[in-house]
């Protein structure tokens, strides 16, 4: 955990003061509604279908219990009664008034949370593999390197009104969790041949209407220099970047406009005039910021307690144990996935008093800390093995130990038409139905790990591009139609999906998405045979025969 | 339009001087850039002031040539969201050590005034009276600053610093 000292706690509660201003100025007329729009995204509020959205950033997606809290009662005080966690580890509030939001900030400012730059043309909210400091065989803890890019980006002078927004995401490990390939800056964090450590950097990775995987800009840049090199790209990006037309107004564009060659000369040629600046990081400066971060106090544990060999006779601890608990990097302890994707729930929601129960269990088994993750679901980082049998029947209790993480219901989707001003069509009905459809926990574990994404329109807020099976929503003659793609993906070997064929009616999705599955189930050379691994070998071919043979 | 220079509403000395007007024998005039390049030599050799206003798509590098010669640069926001401007201040004083006014002109409001002096901005041609008379209250605001820029302020990170410093000195 970051703990905020005073400097941070000063300017949180100073961009509050000045947003209450900023509002009350709007209630007054004196700003207008023109005028106010760009200040209030810039400050994560959305004018939506039914209110407006409040978007609160949950950096890297690290929570302390007392902030978790903080949220459940923005939920219930605010808001009514739930909020929703987004692929970008933030949360939203979809309920939330104008004039009850300056009290809101506050309220978070208490516990150092915040929701600057949650939208607008700025640096969003930087996220991190959730796994991060806790993952076996990481380099190091990314979030040092993400806070500091928190600080650096937050308020940025010169970088608050950037062509269009951009988004930055960092990992530390082999395996991505992070999705950095499809961010405008995606950062990988390794050791070179002399052994320092240092950024992969990637630049121009972005979904949406114009998908693009990132490219690699530079292999190795030492920590050092990190602020000063991102300060070159954002530099070239701020003068370059096209701003006549916001669907061209992405990073990805311009490198894709200039070529990485051409982008990269003009980055380096900016980077070599400002790398011995007062942008570089001297050790003490990193030194510090990793001081104020806190690592629990592990016990010297047993890899094997007694409790868990009791547990493992219960084949329903058994399955949510194989399916919900990762390996930790200190002996004795799991990383547990905290499931919310409930069959025939909406995909990310959580209660006010779900929020509060977790950070109880938190509390009680995570040394009071909570992740978020892209995929819509929490974690806790250091769980004892031997508290696993009742941490268990504790989350189930409430809801959130569903064993379908990785599986075909642990779906992404954005709220699309539900809520969203832009949607064009639904996405968590889509997402419903489908857990509904395969429920039966044996049938999804058979089927293995299946990432399904569903966004409700272009924007691709639930990067269906890069679901294993995406769904995107659109209108056609006022029907809402589904684009099916697959062979999508967002980790460290990122593909953008394939179209199977025409575009199909609402009612018919959850039957095509089944189609495909069953077609799966019958051409995988062995059981262990992913279904990413599959659409690979095969193509989209066979899979488009079985759906459309009969449409 | 008010205009605010080094934190003072005052009246504007430069006179805004359209492309076919008649170059006066004398007073400050602002030139659009396209006039200025034009007769760079003669502009730059008068007796009295003369500012650019320079346009945010064309490179600043440009001006290197003229810029211990002019008074007055002025940077344009057509929307305030339209951040080019920005870069091209931070580029005149870090990089050009430009030293003359710099001008924040177009839609500039009250909540950027904080991000146009950290750029370097000194002047302000603010699009509303009330904006304008909100200056001091609006760029004081802020007492801490995570970013480095040319404006001299200490950052977080260096009073972060300079506290451990001073703690373990004292310890």
């Amino acid at each position: 955990m970051y703990a905020y000292d005073e400097i941070d706690r000063t300017l949180i509660n100073e961009r509050v003061s000045e947003f209450r201003d900023q509002v009350k100025r709007r209630l007054s007329g004196e700003l207008s509604e023109d005028e106010f729009k760009m200040i209030r995204l810039m400050n994560g509020v959305y004018l939506q279908l039914h209110a407006y959205m409040f978007r609160v950033a949950i950096p890297y997606g690290t929570l302390s219990s007392a902030q978790l809290r903080k949220l459940a009662h923005v939920a219930r005080k605010y808001d009514r009664g739930y909020g929703h966690f987004t692929t970008r580890q933030n949360i939203q509030f979809n309920w939330i008034k104008l004039a009850d939001l300056p009290d809101a900030l506050a309220d978070l400012a208490e516990v150092g949370i915040h929701a600057m730059q949650t939208s607008g043309n700025c640096t969003r909210n930087i996220t991190a593999d959730q796994w991060a400091g806790v993952a076996p065989g990481e380099v190091e803890d990314p979030r040092i390197w993400a806070e500091l890019l928190r600080q650096y980006s937050t308020l940025h002078p010169e970088f608050s009104f950037l062509p269009r927004k951009f988004k930055f995401a960092i990992t530390a490990s082999a395996h991505d969790r992070a999705a950095i390939k499809v961010h405008d800056i995606g950062l990988r964090l390794h050791r070179n041949d002399k052994g320092e450590t240092g950024f992969e950097v990637l630049v121009g990775g972005g979904l949406g209407r114009t998908p693009f995987i990132g490219k690699t800009i530079r292999e190795f840049v030492p920590g050092r220099d990190l602020l000063s090199y991102v300060e070159a790209i954002l530099r070239v990006y701020n003068q370059y970047g096209r701003r006549d037309n916001i669907y061209k107004a992405r990073i990805k564009i311009l490198v894709h406009e200039l070529g990485i060659e051409k982008f990269a000369e003009e980055v380096e040629t900016e980077w070599l005039q400002i790398r011995d600046s007062t942008l570089a990081l001297d050790a003490a400066v990193v030194e510090d910021i990793r001081s104020r971060f806190s690592y629990p106090a592990y016990e010297k544990l047993a890899p094997m307690p007694d409790e868990l060999k009791q547990a493992a006779a219960d084949p329903q601890f058994e399955a949510w144990r194989t399916n919900s608990v990762a390996p930790h990097k200190v002996q004795g302890y799991a990383i547990v996935t905290l499931s919310l994707k409930p069959i025939g729930g909406a995909p990310g929601d959580a209660t006010a008093a779900q929020m509060d129960a977790v950070a109880d269990l938190a509390d009680k088994y995570s040394f009071g800390e909570i992740r978020v993750g892209h995929e819509q679901n929490l974690a806790f980082p250091h769980v004892a093995k031997r508290d696993l049998p009742a941490l268990w029947r504790a989350l189930d209790k409430i809801g959130v130990a569903t064993p379908n993480v990785n599986l075909v219901t642990d779906i992404i989707a954005c709220p699309g038409l539900d809520y969203c001003s832009l949607a064009n069509a639904r996405s968590i009905p889509i997402a419903q139905e489908l857990t509904r459809r395969f429920a039966n926990h044996d049938t999804a574990n058979l089927i293995g790990r299946l990432h399904v994404n569903i966004s409700g329109c272009i924007n691709a807020c639930g990067h269906h591009h890069v679901g294993n099976i995406g769904i995107l929503g659109v209108e056609k003659n006022g029907e809402e139609v589904y684009q099916i793609t697959i062979g999508g993906r967002a980790d460290e070997n990122a593909e953008l999906g394939k179209l199977i064929g025409p575009a199909v009616p609402y009612a018919e999705v959850a039957d095509v998405v089944e189609d495909i599955v069953e077609a799966y189930l019958a051409l995988r050379e062995r059981p262990d045979e992913l279904f990413i691994d599959a659409v690979k070998r095969l193509g989209v071919e066979p899979f488009r025969e079985r759906v459309y043979a009969t449409r | 339009m008010p205009l605010v220079n080094k934190g003072q509403i005052v009246s504007d000395g430069f006179v805004h001087l359209a492309d076919d007007a008649k170059l006066p024998s004398d007073g400050a005039v602002l030139v659009s850039a396209t006039r200025f390049l034009a007769n760079a030599e003669s502009l730059s050799a008068r007796n009295s002031p003369v500012g650019v206003i320079w346009p945010n798509n064309r490179s600043v590098d440009e001006l290197a040539p003229w810029l211990d010669r002019l008074a007055a640069v002025a940077l344009v926001f057509p929307t305030f969201r339209d951040g080019r401007a920005h870069s091209q201040a931070r580029l005149l004083r870090e990089r050009h050590h430009y030293r003359g006014e710099l001008r924040a002109t177009g839609q500039v409001l009250r909540d950027q005034f904080t991000f146009l002096l950290r750029n370097g901005f000194d002047s302000f041609e603010v699009k509303k009276d009330s904006d304008a008379h909100a200056f001091a209250e609006a760029t004081q605001r802020y007492t801490e600053f995570y970013q480095p820029t040319g404006d001299g302020r200490q950052t977080a990170l260096e009073r972060r610093l300079r506290q451990r410093h001073s703690e373990s000195a004292n310890s």
